[in-house]
């Protein structure tokens, strides 16, 4: 069965097979046994004319110790899931250079904004000054590679999630929250976005593009689309707003 | 009243009942049983159907549906074609009578199922079969038919009351079915109904669909609550002489939690319900975030309703199995106090897990940890029960009767239900499975395979106490081996799509080039489906065929020694013709004070007299 887990291409995802892995081996091993046991007990104690069954109404101590052993393991399964849980969603790994990717939630698109060459979403001050350069786009996100993504996850009409399989990452985007995750790819790819929320009669087929770019198809794809960076940005094409 | 005049009056009643007041409006808690089992399985069929569609659209995306739209080209060749004669004298034959479009065209026109007909197929599909066939079956039917008889007494606490419960659900049923034939179509946001997908027809197209879907849920709120406060109150006031708390079967200490459960969750679905109206009706803004609402609100509410749900459905499968296993083992169930208190710490733990469906909802990721917690301990009830199933057939005498067969699915299949939870558990693996086909699998194994094969071995356990006759045991195993394996086919599969990525819920998985390899297993899932859907006519031929035709049964066909067995069918309004004393608990089978394997509690052995006599 795990041999079906798509090809993990982010940094964490490996972490989460892992886990994944273990708990597989886990419940396998437990199945296996109980319905061992189940059959075991099928023929071993299929009816015969005559046999009485053993007379009893359970043991205490054997109640204790499957009680207990079960508390014991999921609790331990609680624990150690936990670390890794709160790697990926309590806080966001602060490194030099990190890309910040603003991600909107509409019915039936994402639309991608990037912060442009000044490298913050365009504020006020920008606007005055003339030197809007976002730049904005249904579907299209590019990363770079072994880069950390920080993702601005927002939604503008119903819930949608967010959710690339080979990077194991899934987010709801939530109407009126603005909720910040993020991931670092580690191959170079093209990989699919799909919406993973029902979200109207189009969820189906909402799918974006997530490209992870070596620094070299990164730095070409920014320059071609992004727009200059604000020094002489006066005069070109407006850029896209939303 | 003495007990003796009581009898009277009863017996004297049961012969002068109207056809009307006893088969319609009855308030015989045996009668409202059948009616609620009527009920269910009319819906199951629907239920039913509605999964059928979504399993010829996942394996064959898009292709018309076969009788509705096949022609012959597309019969022969696998190629629709839309414009074959036969399809166009379907076409003009529906159309004869209205130049407007008309339900099937605007649905499945051309035969091919639309993206937001199939939204509604598998919302309806899920509401269906929770509320209008688990629910009424394994609570309404054998919670009306069982506590009376099982805790021997003459009726329930508020028989008008009862009948009015199950009046109601017919009435929430009804809502439920006229949302189908609304302009706009049917309740199309999941069973879920997650805001503010479910809030604004604008994001849906769906009007009064919706609507009434929270309308009938609603009422049959209301015929929840009149059913809970009736089992609470005839199990804690009317058992019979004898019958203390701890020698009651499990099968009713289940019941008696699910009713107590459906009590405290019912409640708050209906507020959130009526909140989710509110915005669509009147303007609010609970759910709006424009307004002001909060989107999570809705969730939390639901969940916190939908959780307890879960065990609402699973319990009475829990209990059943308990209460089959032990007859044909000819033992006494193994830890008869850990098995109840398993059940009680489900009902506790129930109300504090809720927030494992949200860990990527959005909701703050440090209560990720806490819901992990609690999630994580209550499989452990869950454990205790399986283990003690398994204690119980140890050292048995086992009779594998088709009531065991499906007893031996229910455990064996619950276990898988309940080891594939713990992956969800996990916060960091369920943010890959979340949302995925792994849920779809889960919840199926859960609830087919749990709550479905306990409800088939309820139906052909009791039978013969119902209706006096004996089912085909012949038809009863080709049914069961066919479904067992049937489900197997159609649900394990689902897992690996999980772990592939598949997300529920999607209209055409062939739009997703990381999805295309999995075409063939959605082929081969939707086949079993087919057979496992057409299986259950074989059932229902069952049911309807030994009504008529089946071996007249005898009072006590399994040999049980609960007091339902001791009711002589017809068992009259009224029930018993003397109330039954109790000397023992439900299970004593092969206990070495009597030579048979069984020792019914009703029985007064010179050794237990004294030990008897102290309760009333």
């Amino acid at each position: 069965m795990l041999d079906w887990l798509p090809p993990n291409v982010s940094t964490y995802g490996g972490e989460i097979d892992y886990f994944f892995y273990v708990i597989y081996y886990i419940t396998a091993a437990v199945f296996f046994l109980v319905a061992g046991a189940m059959i075991f007990f099928m023929i071993k104690y299929r009816f015969k004319e005559g046999r009485r069954a053993i007379y009893t109404h359970g043991n205490t101590t054997l109640e204790i110790v499957w009680t207990s052993a079960t508390v014991v393991a999921m609790l331990i399964l609680a624990v150690v899931s936990q670390p890794l849980w709160g790697r990926i969603k309590q806080q966001t790994p602060m490194t030099q250079n990190m890309a910040t990717v603003q991600v909107t939630g509409k019915q039936f698109n994402w639309e991608v904004l990037y912060p442009g060459p000044d490298g913050e979403f365009d504020t006020a001050a920008d606007s005055a000054a003339g030197t809007l350069d976002d730049y904005q786009v249904d579907n299209d996100m590019h990363v770079p590679v072994n880069t950390v993504v920080r993702v601005i996850l927002k939604s503008k009409d119903v819930i949608h999630s967010f959710f690339v399989p080979q990077a194991r990452v899934k987010q709801d985007a939530v109407p009126g929250h603005t909720i910040s995750m993020w991931f670092e790819i580690t191959q170079p790819g093209k990989y699919e976005i799909p919406c993973a929320e029902l979200c109207g009669f189009g969820h189906s087929g909402m799918l974006g593009h997530l490209y992870a770019d070596t620094p070299e198809e990164y730095e070409a794809w920014k320059n071609e689309k992004w727009p200059p960076a604000a020094a002489d940005s006066a005069n070109v094409e407006t850029p896209q707003q939303q | 009243m003495s007990e003796a005049t009581a009898t009277q009056k009863h017996e004297a009643h049961a012969h002068h009942e109207s056809f009307i007041r006893k088969y319609i409006f009855s308030t015989d808690h045996k009668m409202i049983g059948k009616q609620f089992l009527l009920l269910g399985l009319i819906m199951l069929l629907l239920g039913g159907g509605l999964a059928l569609l979504i399993r010829w659209q996942l394996a064959y995306p898009e292709k018309p549906l076969p009788l509705l739209g096949a022609s012959k080209q597309f019969v022969e060749t696998g190629d629709p074609d839309t414009t074959s004669s036969w399809d166009m004298t379907w076409m003009e034959w529906l159309s004869k009578d209205q130049e407007e479009q008309n339900w099937l065209a605007l649905n499945v026109p051309q035969g091919v199922i639309t993206p937001a007909f199939y939204n509604a197929v598998f919302t309806m599909h899920a509401t269906i079969m929770i509320f209008f066939v688990v629910m009424p079956i394994l609570v309404g039917c054998f919670g009306n038919f069982l506590i009376p008889l099982m805790i021997g007494t003459r009726d329930m606490a508020f028989p008008v009351l009862n009948m009015l419960s199950f009046w109601v659900a017919v009435i929430a049923g009804i809502f439920m079915l006229i949302g189908f034939f609304v302009p706009g179509g049917h309740a199309a946001a999941g069973w879920t109904s997650y805001a503010p997908l479910s809030a604004d027809p604008q994001w849906t197209g769906v009007d009064w669909g919706q609507n009434w879907w929270c309308l009938s849920l609603i009422v049959l709120g209301i015929s929840s609550l009149m059913g809970s406060i009736n089992y609470i109150t005839t199990i804690i006031n009317m058992r019979a002489p004898g019958m203390t708390l701890f020698r009651m079967p499990l099968v009713i200490w289940s019941l008696f939690i699910v009713a107590i459960l459906l009590l405290l969750a019912l409640p708050v679905l209906t507020a959130a319900l009526a909140m989710l109206l509110f915005d669509r009706m009147a303007g609010t803004n609970f759910f709006n975030p424009a307004g002001g609402g909060e989107v999570l609100l809705w969730q939390h509410l639901f969940w916190f309703f939908g959780h307890p749900e879960v065990y609402i459905l699973i319990l009475p499968g829990m209990g059943i199995a308990s209460e089959i296993l032990p007859v044909f083992s000819r033992k006494p169930i193994f830890g008869y106090k850990a098995m109840v208190w398993a059940m009680i710490a489900i009902a506790f733990l129930g109300w504090i897990v809720w927030g494992h469906h949200m860990f990527q909802s959005g909701m703050n990721p440090a209560l990720g940890f806490t819901f992990m917690i609690s999630t994580m301990i209550i499989a452990v009830p869950s454990a205790i029960k399986t283990f003690n199933w398994l204690g119980t057939m140890w050292g048995g005498n086992l009779r594998f009767t088709v009531p065991m067969l499906h007893v031996l699915a229910f455990v064996s299949m619950f276990v898988i239900g309940g080891l594939s939870g713990i992956y969800m558990a996990s916060t960091p693996v369920d943010m890959f499975i979340h949302d995925t086909y792994f849920i779809v699998a889960h919840i199926h194994y859960v609830v087919f395979g749990g709550s479905i094969f306990g409800m088939f071995a309820a139906i052909t356990y009791w039978f013969p106490k119902m209706f006096g006759r004996m089912m085909s045991s012949k038809l009863g195993k080709i049914h069961f081996w066919l479904t067992f394996i049937a489900f197997n086919c159609t649900f394990f599969p689902m897992h690996i799509l999980g772990v592939g990525g598949h997300m529920r819920r999607i209209y055409n998985p062939m739009q997703y080039e990381f999805l295309k390899d999995f075409q063939g297993m959605n082929e081969f899932i939707s086949i079993s489906a087919f057979v496992l859907g057409f299986t259950q006519l074989l059932f229902l031929f069952n049911v309807l065929y030994s009504l008529k035709r089946g071996k007249q049964a005898e009072d006590n066909p399994w040999l049980a020694n609960t007091l339902e067995w001791t009711a002589i069918y017809p068992i009259p309004h009224g029930n018993f013709s003397a109330l039954p004393a109790v000397y023992r608990g439900p299970y004593e089978y092969s206990a070495p004070e009597v030579e048979e394997d069984w020792l019914p509690q009703t029985k007064k052995l010179a050794t237990t007299a004294a030990h008897g006599s102290g309760h009333h």
